[in-house]
């Protein structure tokens, strides 16, 4: 999902860059507040995070003959919600762009958008809607860490195709049609990866309940009752 | 603890490696990356005018080196993970254990009375 350095025109980057900061700024404040509250909450931030950093280093191979990377921001964007997600995903976005020459500084305002903001907004929403349906905790983990990872992707495609619509000049015929291509490339690739996040978030997720489980009661991730089940399942 | 989970996760990604297995030994599928791919797109849709209208400030001089550093960076992400569950799987143990210690010697003390 990475729009690679240089490959956004003016104006759209710093659109994206001002898009993207006030979410960061405001995560920025929430991991604050929520560390001065709630100290014994940072290994459990850390380990949202190093998921991302896993995760989005990982290129694994599709269906479509090409690679490309799950996200992993479903645990963050589900325990700290999209905010804090958004910081956590700037830092690896910064590190890939730096270190990597994946994604790049102009785009990262972009990158950050998709995979930091639109992605874990989705799995939150996701989250909260099977939550509220009563569905398997795990199979709503596992959705909304899938469908995150795709609209992340589907993110990266509206933003290419609204910097570059075919033929040149941006109406809603050309918007579509240079979607259709970009999406192409990204939503087939990305369809079995994001399966396959899905499965290991609710994997990792499945151990963050057994040995922590009370610091999720006490954020209001999860109901007791749940954890309880889940528990008596597990036991 | 149940493995039901582990056990459909596992069956998941055996899926995947299997069908890769399968490509890649019956197709000349390039595996490239799909940012890459967007590229090309850009260049079709542009005609290749497009010029970027900025250079990474440093590549990786390397296929080897990029491998390098990706791996780096999953290994540190594996740590902390693995560091912190490691964590707070001996503190439940150990705390569990106080739990239980503690209870023993009250009621060996209620018996004793």
């Amino acid at each position: 999902m990475h729009i690679m350095e240089g490959f956004l025109p003016t104006p759209w980057w710093q659109a994206w860059f001002a898009v993207s900061i006030p979410v960061i700024l405001y995560g920025i404040y929430k991991m604050n507040r929520l560390v001065n509250e709630k100290r014994e909450i940072l290994p459990l931030l850390a380990v949202a995070g190093a998921f991302i950093f896993v995760l989005s280093s990982l290129k694994l191979p599709s269906v479509t003959g090409s690679c490309s990377h799950p996200t992993g921001t479903g645990i963050a964007a589900i325990i700290f919600g999209p905010a804090i997600s958004a910081v956590l995903g700037t830092i690896v976005l910064i590190y890939q762009s730096l270190f990597l020459a994946h994604g790049g500084l102009t785009t990262l305002g972009a990158n950050v958008f998709s995979m930091g903001i639109m992605g874990p907004l989705v799995a939150y929403l996701v989250y909260k809607a099977g939550m509220k349906a009563k569905l398997n905790f795990y199979a709503v983990v596992f959705l909304a860490s899938a469908f995150g990872d795709w609209a992340t992707y589907l993110t990266t495609s509206v933003e290419l195709a609204l910097a570059f619509p075919a033929g040149g000049m941006l109406t809603f015929g050309s918007f579509l049609s240079s979607f259709g291509k970009f999406a192409a490339v990204f939503a087939i690739t990305q369809l079995p990866l994001a399966i396959m996040e899905g499965a290991v978030s609710a994997l990792l997720f499945k151990y963050v309940v057994h040995v922590k489980s009370n610091i999720l009661v006490e954020m209001k991730v999860i109901e007791d009752s749940v954890v309880r089940k889940l528990r008596g399942i597990s036991a | 603890m149940s493995r039901k989970l582990e056990l459909i996760v596992l069956a998941i990604l055996l899926i995947f490696a299997i069908q890769f297995f399968y490509m890649s030994s019956t197709t000349d599928a390039e595996y490239g990356g799909a940012d890459g791919e967007a590229e090309g797109v850009i260049n079709e849709i542009t005609d290749g005018t497009y010029k970027p209208v900025a250079e990474p400030i440093w590549k990786p001089p390397s296929g080897e080196i990029e491998s390098l550093l990706f791996g780096l960076q999953a290994a540190i992400g594996a740590g902390i993970i693995g560091y912190f569950f490691g964590y707070y799987r001996a503190k439940k143990n150990y705390e569990n254990k106080l739990v239980c210690k503690g209870k023993s010697k009250s009621e060996g003390d209620e018996s004793s009375l």
